[in-house]
C-alpha cells in the first residue's frame, strides 16, 4: 500500500464523525454518530472500525470540532478549528458559493466567502441550534424526524423568540396549552432557528448568492431547510444541500490533514486517544451522599411527610377534584372533604393538555360510578383557562394560591415555599398566613425542571435513572449557576475534562439549586429564606436535587411525598372550600362525546392583530386564546377600567401631526427610545424653523424583521434592536434627512446626583451610523447634544443646519418654545396621572403604576401589558405621572440617570399610597436594572409593598406576565383583608 | 448622612487596605507608592473558585462580570479570616461615569452591609466623588503612580513582545521580575529626573534576551478595561496567546488613563461648560502626554521594540469612527485601539468584554463593521467573559480567529 490516505475526525457537540479521502481527495469511507457525550469512547470505537477495515494502514490524520479540541491536545494530535476547516472543504469543494451556513448541535455558524471573507460563530449566549431542536421536540413529545414531518404541513407561522432556546420555549408552552396546531408550532420552531442565525449571525451582511448549508440538521430536516430557503429568498440553483453535508467539516478536516499533519498508523491513533488522559481541573462541589445509611434516613425522613390515602375503590361520598395544567405536566388529585386523596395522576402533557385531562377524567368517571360524586373543581397553571372553558370547571386558580392552600396543609407555618416545575420556579414568602411576596424566574433562566429531562435524555438516560446517579457521585462537578443555555456548554466542557454521568448528573442538580437561590430568590443567606421551607414542584421528586437544596440551606426542609401534584392537590381543596355543592364540571355523558377542533386567526379588534386560537367544542361553545385584551376573546369591556398608556402613547402620535404650512424641509424622526419622552421637544423645535417633521411608522414585529440584518449585537435590549427597522422605515419616506442627536445628558430634573442616559440611549445612533449601509453625513444627523444647554444647542443646530441658514435668534426661539413643548408634555402626563386615579379611585380600582422608561409605552414592546392588567381589574398610570410626588429617598446606589430616578421616585410615592403597587417593567438585556431592580424592591419592601418585576422582550407572549399579575391580584386582595 | 463607614484619618495606622488586582505589575507598583505614604495596603490576588462563587453570592447576576469579580474577592477575603474586620478597608476605583462600573462601590458596600458593617469603602477616583473620606491622593502621590503606571506599561509590553520569542525558556520572566525590582527601588527613591535613563536601563535588559525571528500572529487585546487586563476576568488570555503561538500585543493602561482625562476636557469643547476642575484636567492631560510621548520617543530611538500608540494619534483613529463624545465605559478609546493596532500590523484584534456590557454594544460589536470596512484584513472577534461563559467557548472562538490569522 503505497498511497497514504487522510484522515478527518469530527468531533461535534453530540456526534462524532469520520471521513477517509485517497490522494485524489475523494471520499471512500465516511460515518456519522452520535457520542451521547462519551467523547472519548466514541471515537476509539470509531476508529477501531477502521482499522478493522484498514487494517495497519497509516493516515495523514487531523482532528476537528467543538469537544476535538481538548483531545487532540491531550492525545497529541493535530487539530484544526472546525470553521477553519470547513472552510478549506468549501473552497476545494464549491468553489463558487458566496456564503456557508452551518448549524451543528450547539454552534452555529456562518462563512462569508466573497466580499471579504469573514466567518462567525453564535456568541455564547445563543446557544443551541441543534440542540435547540432537539429539546423542542422532547417539549413536544415526538422525535425529530417526527417534528421534521409536522411542519410540512404547516398553515401559519407564530412569531417564536429565537435569540435564545430557553426564550422560545417560553414562547412555545403556552401556544401548545391554548391549543394551536402542532404542525404550526413545529414550523415555528424552524422559523426561529432561521431568524436566529439571520440576527444573530449575519450580523449587518446579507445572506445572498450562492449559499451552501451544512450541519447535521440541515442536511435531514427538510423543513428547516424550507424555512432557510424561503427567509433568504433563494432560488433552486443558489441553495446548496450538498449529500456529504453530515460529514463536511470531517472532509475538511482530512483535506487540512492532506497538506498539514503527520503521519500517524491507525494503532497510534487509537492508543493515543484511548491513552489521552484529560485535563483533570474540574472544579468539584460537595458530594450529596456519602453511605447508603445516610441516604436511607434521608429518604425515611422525607417519605414520613405525605397526604392520607383513601381507596377510591371503596370509598363513598363526595369528592373534589384539583386540575394543574403546567406547561410541560398536567397533574390531577382527587380528594375527599377531609383532604384524603383519592386518586392522583402526572404525565407530560406532550404539548395536548385537555385531551391528557378529558382522557383522565373518563377513567375517574369509570372508576366512581355513582359511588362518589364530584362536587366542586379547579383548575390551576397555563392551561388554566383553556381546561376550563373545555370541560366546565367550576373555578380558575392562580398557581401560587393553589400551592399555598396545599403546602399549608403539610406545614401551617410554613414561612417560604418554593416549586421549580417543568419551566417555572416560583418562590413565595408567607407572613401572616397571606403571601407577602412572589419571586419568579425570568424567561432567562426558565426551563429547570425541563433542562435536567433533556440532558437525560440527550446522555441516552431516562430523568429517574439519570438523577439516581448524581447520589453517589464522588466528584460532583460544579457547573456554575446561569441560564440552562450556559449550563449546557459547561457540561460539554466537564465532559470533556472526563467527568462521569454520574458527576454531572449530581452537578446539574446543584446549579438548579443555585440558580433558584441566587438568581432568582436573590438571597443572601440561607436564614433569609425563613423557618419554614416547603419544596415541592416535580423537580424536588427528584432527590439529589433535594439533597442538594438542603445542602446549599443548610437546614431540612419540608418535602411532601406528593410535592410534584401539590398545585391540583391545592386546587382540590380549593374547590372544596369554596363548593356551591353542585358542579359545573363536564358530565360522564358529555365527555364521552366530547370533541373539539382548533382554528388560527388574528384579531381585528385594535392594532396589535393578536394572533388567536379558536377552539370549537362539540357542543359548539368556543374558546378563544391568543388575545391580550378581552375584545378578542368575544367579550364587551364590562366597565372601563382607567390605563393612562393607551393616552401617552396617542398623545404622543397626535403631537407629531401638526406640520408648517409649506414646509422648507422634511426631518425624519425614529420613534425609538429617548424619543418617546423628547419627541415633544424636537417636534416643536423642527416645526417652528418651518420644517415638516416626519416620524417612523408605530413599531410591529415586522418593523424588528425589517432592520434584523443591520443588529451587530444580539443581547441589546429589544427596544434598541427596534430602532433599525424605524430607520430603514424613515430611509424610504423620502426625508430630507433623519435627525437622531446623541445624548450623554437627559434632562435634569434635580433629583439625581447625574442626569445620563443609559450608554444604549445615549449612543444607539453611532451604532445605526456604523451599521445601516445607506446611512451616510448627509442623511443622518446625530450631533452630540445636552439639551439642558441653551447656547450650546444653539450653536450645535446652526452648525448642522447650516444649509438652511437660521439666524441663532430663530433657533433660540425654537428652543425656548421646544422646551415649553416638552414642560406641556409633561405635564399633559401629570394631568391624566391625576384623572386615572381619581376615576380609579372613585371606582375603588386598585391602581397599578407601571413603571419602566418613556418607551415602554411602544405596544410592540410592551406588548400589551397593560390591557392585560385592566383585564384584571386594575387601573394603570405611568412613573412618569408620579414621580414628582416624591423626593429621591435614600439610596444604597449612585442615582445617576434620569429615567431610572424617576423609577425611585415612583416607588417611594406608591409606598405612601394605599390603593396603589408598583410593578416595573424591564426590557431583557437591561443591564442598569440589575441595579435599579434592587433597589426599587427594597425601597417598596420597605414601606410595606409588593415587588413586582415584569422582565419583557421580543416574546410577545404574556402567559409568565399573567401569572406574576394575577398572584399580585391574589396577593394585594390577602392583604386587603 | 453617610449610613456607611467612613475612612477616617486615624484608620491610616491602624487598617490595612485591600486592593483587587488588575494589572499585575501596574497594581504592584501604584500599591507601593501608596505604601510609602503610610497606607497599609494588600493586593487581593485570589482566583479561587470561591471567588465566583461570592460573586454570585453577593451582586445581581445580572451585574457586570468584573464587578461579580472584584466583589466576590474582597468577599472572599473578608471570610478567609485572615483579616480582622475592625482594621480592614476596601478600595476600589471609581470612575464616575454613565456606566454601570460608578456604580461597583455601592453594590460593594450593600454586600458588606450585613456581616461587616464596620469596614470602610475607599473609592480610587480623579472626579471628585466620595469626598470628604480620610483617603487623599495628593499631588506628589499622583505623580509618583502616573510614574508606576508608565513604568508598567513598558515593562508589559516588553516582555509581551519577548516572551513569545525568546530562546531560553523563562527568561523574559526572569527579566521582568528583575526589572519590577528595579522599578520599585526607583520608585521608593522618588527621583523622576532620570526616568530616561531608566527607560533604557529597561529596554536594555529585554533586548538582552535572546530571541527567535519566527514570525508570529501578532494578537491585540481591547475591551473593557477590567476583563482586558485581569487575569482573573480574562481566564490568562495572554498567556493562553502565547501558548498558542502567538504575541499579546496589550495596549497602554495609561491610554486609559488619558482617556478618562481628555473626556473632562472633550465634555468643555462639546457642550461648552466648564467647570472648576476642566483646566486641571487639561494641565494633568497636557503632562500625561507629555510623558508617554517622552516614553515612546526613549523607545524609538533605542529600538528593537514596538513602542506604543501615541495618544493623540489615537485620537485621530477614534474620529474616524466614532465622536469622542461617546464616554461611557471604555467608550471611543476601543475602536481607536482597534483601528490603531490594525494600522500598525496588528490585524488580529480580541475584543473582550463582560457578557451584557452596554456600551460595547456600540463602541465594540458596534463598530467592528466599520473598521472592517477600512482594513479588510482585520481580524475582531468579541469574546464574551461571564461565570458561566466556558473556557472551551472561548478557546474555541479564539481559535478560529488564529485560524483565520495564521491563513493571511
Amino acid at each position: 500500500m503505497s498511497e497514504i490516505y487522510s484522515l478527518g475526525v469530527d468531533v461535534g457537540s453530540t456526534t462524532v464523525k469520520t471521513v477517509i479521502i485517497n490522494e485524489k481527495k475523494e471520499i471512500i469511507y465516511s460515518k456519522y454518530e452520535r457520542h451521547f457525550s462519551k467523547v472519548k469512547e466514541s471515537v476509539s470505537s470509531q476508529l477501531r472500525e477502521i482499522a478493522e477495515k484498514y487494517p495497519g494502514q497509516s493516515f495523514h490524520l487531523s482532528i476537528t470540532g467543538s469537544a476535538g479540541l481538548g483531545l487532540a491536545n491531550a492525545a497529541e494530535l493535530p487539530f484544526v478549528q472546525e470553521v477553519f476547516g470547513a472552510f478549506i472543504a468549501v473552497k476545494h469543494s464549491y468553489p463558487d458559493a458566496d456564503v456557508v451556513v452551518e448549524l451543528g448541535g450547539e454552534d452555529a455558524k456562518i462563512i462569508f466567502l466573497t466580499g471579504g471573507t469573514e466567518q462567525r460563530m453564535n456568541g455564547s449566549c445563543a446557544g443551541g441550534t441543534g440542540a435547540f431542536i432537539d429539546q423542542m421536540a422532547t417539549l413536544l413529545g415526538i422525535t425529530v424526524p417526527e417534528m421534521d414531518e409536522l411542519s410540512l404541513r404547516s398553515e401559519k407561522l407564530y412569531p417564536i423568540a429565537s435569540r435564545c432556546g430557553v426564550f422560545a420555549k417560553s414562547d412555545i408552552q403556552p401556544l401548545l396549552n391554548q391549543g394551536a396546531n402542532r404542525e404550526d408550532v413545529a414550523a415555528s420552531i424552524f422559523q426561529a432557528v432561521v431568524d436566529q442565525t439571520v440576527s444573530g449571525l449575519a450580523q449587518g451582511r446579507r445572506i445572498k448568492g450562492k449559499v451552501l448549508f451544512l450541519g447535521g440538521p440541515l442536511s435531514f430536516l427538510k423543513g428547516l431547510r424550507r424555512a432557510f430557503v424561503k427567509t433568504l429568498g433563494l432560488s433552486d440553483d443558489e441553495a446548496i444541500f450538498p449529500d456529504t453535508a453530515p460529514c463536511f467539516m470531517a472532509y475538511g478536516c482530512a483535506l487540512y490533514a492532506m497538506e498539514n499533519s503527520g503521519v500517524f498508523t491507525i494503532d497510534d491513533a487509537i492508543s493515543r486517544i484511548s491513552g489521552a488522559v484529560m485535563n483533570d481541573d474540574i472544579i468539584t462541589g460537595t458530594r450529596l451522599f456519602t453511605t447508603q445509611e445516610e441516604y436511607d434516613e434521608f429518604v425515611k425522613r422525607h417519605n414520613s411527610c405525605d397526604a392520607v390515602r383513601v381507596d377510591i375503590n371503596s370509598y363513598s361520598g363526595d369528592a373534589y377534584l384539583g386540575i394543574d395544567a403546567g406547561s410541560t405536566t398536567t397533574k390531577l388529585a382527587l380528594i375527599t372533604p377531609d383532604g384524603g386523596l383519592l386518586y392522583n395522576y402526572y404525565t407530560s402533557n406532550k404539548g395536548r393538555p385537555l385531551d391528557v385531562i378529558t382522557d383522565q377524567l373518563g377513567k375517574i368517571y369509570d372508576i366512581i360510578g355513582d359511588r362518589i360524586k364530584i362536587r366542586s373543581s379547579a383548575v390551576t397553571g397555563y392551561g388554566e383557562d383553556l381546561i376550563k372553558a373545555g370541560i366546565g370547571v367550576d373555578f380558575g386558580i392562580v398557581e401560587t394560591v393553589a400551592h399555598y392552600r396545599a403546602a399549608a396543609l403539610f406545614c401551617p407555618d410554613v414561612d417560604f415555599i418554593i416549586d421549580i416545575g417543568g419551566q417555572d420556579i416560583k418562590c413565595f414568602k408567607i407572613k401572616n398566613h397571606a403571601i407577602d411576596s412572589i419571586m419568579l424566574n425570568e424567561a432567562c433562566s426558565s426551563g429547570c425542571g425541563s433542562f435536567i429531562q433533556t440532558f437525560a435524555q440527550a446522555m441516552g438516560y431516562d430523568i429517574a435513572e439519570f438523577s439516581r446517579l448524581g447520589l453517589f457521585a464522588e466528584k460532583p462537578v460544579d457547573l456554575g449557576s446561569r441560564c440552562t443555555v450556559f449550563m449546557n456548554s459547561s457540561v460539554k466542557q466537564a465532559q470533556k475534562d472526563g467527568a462521569t454521568v454520574e458527576d454531572i448528573s449530581a452537578g446539574l442538580s446543584s446549579s438548579i439549586i443555585k440558580n433558584a437561590i441566587y438568581k432568582v430568590i436573590r438571597a443572601r443567606s440561607a436564614q433569609s429564606l425563613g423557618d419554614n421551607i416547603v419544596v415541592q414542584g416535580g423537580t424536588f421528586l427528584n432527590d439529589a436535587v433535594l439533597r442538594s437544596f438542603e445542602q446549599e440551606l443548610g437546614k431540612n426542609v419540608t418535602r411532601p411525598a406528593i410535592a410534584g401534584l401539590m398545585g391540583a392537590f391545592g386546587a382540590a381543596l380549593y374547590a372544596k372550600e369554596n363548593s356551591t355543592g353542585e358542579s359545573s364540571l363536564i358530565s360522564p355523558e358529555a365527555l364521552k362525546n366530547f370533541s373539539y377542533s382548533s382554528k388560527q386567526t388574528h384579531c381585528r379588534g385594535c392594532g396589535s392583530n393578536c394572533s388567536l386560537t379558536i377552539m370549537t367544542f362539540g357542543d359548539g361553545h368556543k374558546f378563544i386564546s391568543g388575545n391580550r385584551c378581552e375584545k378578542g376573546a368575544g367579550l364587551i369591556r364590562k366597565n372601563d377600567i382607567p390605563c393612562m398608556f393607551e393616552y401617552k402613547y396617542q398623545h404622543l402620535l397626535e403631537i407629531t401631526k401638526e406640520k408648517p404650512k409649506s414646509p422648507i424641509a422634511r426631518v425624519g424622526i425614529p420613534l425609538v427610545l429617548g424619543f418617546y419622552e423628547q419627541l415633544p421637544f424636537w417636534h416643536r423645535l423642527f416645526t417652528d424653523l418651518g420644517m415638516e417633521v416626519v416620524i417612523s411608522d408605530e413599531s410591529t414585529r415586522k418593523t424588528y424583521f425589517n432592520g434584523q440584518h443591520t443588529i451587530p449585537s444580539d443581547t441589546v435590549c429589544y427596544p434598541a434592536k427596534l430602532s433599525h427597522g424605524h430607520i430603514v422605515d424613515l430611509l424610504g419616506k423620502n426625508v430630507d434627512f433623519i435627525f437622531y442627536p446623541c445624548e450623554s445628558y437627559n434632562i435634569d430634573e434635580g433629583q439625581s446626583d447625574n442626569h445620563y442616559n443609559c450608554p444604549v440611549v445615549a449612543y444607539y445612533p453611532e451604532l445605526l451610523k456604523a451599521n445601516v449601509p445607506e446611512l451616510t453625513d448627509e442623511n443622518f444627523l446625530h450631533p452630540y447634544m445636552d439639551i439642558n444647554l441653551e447656547r450650546h444647542c444653539v450653536e450645535v443646530l446652526s452648525d448642522v443646519l447650516k444649509k438652511y441658514g437660521f439666524t441663532k435668534k430663530q433657533l433660540k426661539n425654537a428652543f425656548a418654545s421646544a422646551h415649553a413643548a416638552l414642560d406641556k408634555w409633561r405635564s399633559d402626563i401629570i394631568t391624566e396621572g391625576e384623572r386615572t386615579i381619581k376615576i380609579a379611585r372613585e371606582k375603588k380600582i386598585p391602581i397599578i403604576v407601571l413603571a419602566g422608561r418613556p418607551y415602554h409605552i411602544d405596544p410592540e414592546i410592551n406588548h400589551g401589558i397593560h390591557k392585560l392588567m385592566t383585564s384584571l381589574g386594575l387601573a394603570v398610570i405611568t412613573e412618569d405621572s408620579v414621580s414628582q410626588y416624591a423626593d429621591t429617598p435614600k439610596l444604597r446606589v449612585l442615582n445617576q440617570w434620569t429615567y431610572h430616578s424617576r423609577l425611585y421616585r415612583a416607588a417611594k410615592y406608591v409606598t405612601t399610597q394605599p390603593d396603589m403597587q408598583l410593578v416595573q417593567l424591564v426590557s431583557f438585556g437591561c443591564g442598569i436594572d440589575a441595579i435599579t431592580t434592587d433597589e426599587v424592591r427594597s425601597i417598596l419592601e420597605e414601606g410595606g409593598k409588593l415587588y413586582t418585576q415584569l422582565k419583557i422582550d421580543e416574546i410577545s407572549n404574556l402567559g409568565a406576565a399573567k401569572i406574576r399579575m394575577r398572584s399580585l391580584v391574589a396577593a394585594m386582595a390577602d392583604k386587603r383583608s | 448622612m453617610a449610613d456607611h463607614a467612613v475612612f477616617t484619618p486615624g484608620m491610616k495606622k491602624t487598617h490595612t487596605i485591600l486592593v483587587p488586582d488588575m494589572l499585575p505589575i501596574h497594581f504592584g507598583f501604584i500599591t507601593d507608592v501608596l505604601r510609602q505614604y503610610g497606607y497599609k495596603l494588600e493586593l487581593l490576588t485570589s482566583s479561587a473558585r470561591s471567588v465566583v462563587d461570592e460573586g454570585l453570592k453577593n451582586v445581581h447576576n445580572d451585574t457586570c462580570y468584573p464587578a461579580l469579580l472584584v466583589i466576590g474577592q474582597f468577599m472572599d477575603a473578608l471570610k478567609s479570616g485572615k483579616y480582622d474586620p475592625d482594621r480592614v478597608a476596601l478600595m476600589i476605583s471609581q470612575t464616575g461615569g454613565g456606566c454601570r462600573a460608578s456604580n461597583y462601590i455601592h453594590l460593594l458596600r450593600k454586600a458588606i452591609a450585613k456581616d461587616y458593617p464596620q469596614i470602610p469603602v475607599l473609592s480610587l477616583n480623579f472626579s471628585g466623588l466620595e469626598k470628604g473620606s480620610g483617603f487623599k491622593i495628593t499631588p506628589p502621590m499622583l505623580r509618583k503612580m502616573l510614574y508606576a503606571v508608565l513604568y508598567g506599561d513598558m515593562i508589559m509590553s516588553l516582555y509581551n513582545q519577548c516572551r513569545p520569542y525568546e530562546v531560553n525558556a523563562g527568561e523574559s520572566l526572569e527579566v521582568r521580575d528583575e526589572c519590577c525590582g528595579i522599578i520599585r527601588k526607583c520608585l521608593a527613591d522618588g527621583s523622576f529626573s532620570k526616568t530616561e535613563r531608566y527607560y533604557d536601563i529597561l529596554l536594555d535588559r529585554f533586548s538582552g534576551i535572546e530571541r527567535t525571528h519566527e514570525k508570529k500572529p501578532k494578537v491585540g487585546i481591547v475591551g473593557e478595561i477590567y476583563v482586558k487586563y485581569s487575569p482573573l476576568a480574562n481566564n490568562h488570555l495572554e498567556d493562553y496567546l502565547i501558548s498558542e503561538g502567538c504575541e499579546p500585543v496589550v495596549p497602554s493602561f495609561l491610554d486609559f488613563c488619558m482617556y478618562c482625562a481628555v473626556n473632562n476636557v472633550n465634555d468643555s469643547t462639546i457642550y461648552g461648560t466648564r467647570t472648576k476642575t476642566t483646566p486641571l484636567f487639561k494641565a494633568g492631560y497636557d503632562i500625561i502626554y507629555r510623558k508617554e510621548r517622552q516614553m515612546i520617543e526613549t523607545m524609538k530611538k533605542h529600538g528593537g521594540f514596538e513602542p506604543p500608540h501615541d495618544f493623540e494619534e489615537l485620537r485621530g483613529y477614534a474620529d474616524k469612527y466614532i465622536h469622542q463624545g461617546v464616554k461611557m465605559g471604555e467608550g471611543w478609546l476601543i475602536p481607536a485601539e482597534m483601528a490603531a493596532l490594525a494600522e500598525h500590523g496588528t490585524e488580529n484584534i480580541i475584543c473582550t468584554q463582560p457578557f451584557g456590557c452596554l456600551p460595547n454594544h456600540i463602541v465594540a460589536k458596534g463598530m467592528t463593521r466599520v473598521i472592517r470596512s477600512a482594513y479588510p484584513n482585520a481580524n475582531i472577534t468579541a469574546i464574551d467573559y461571564d461565570p458561566g461563559a466556558t473556557r472551551v467557548n472561548q478557546e474555541n472562538r479564539i481559535k478560529l480567529m488564529l485560524a483565520n490569522a495564521r491563513k493571511a
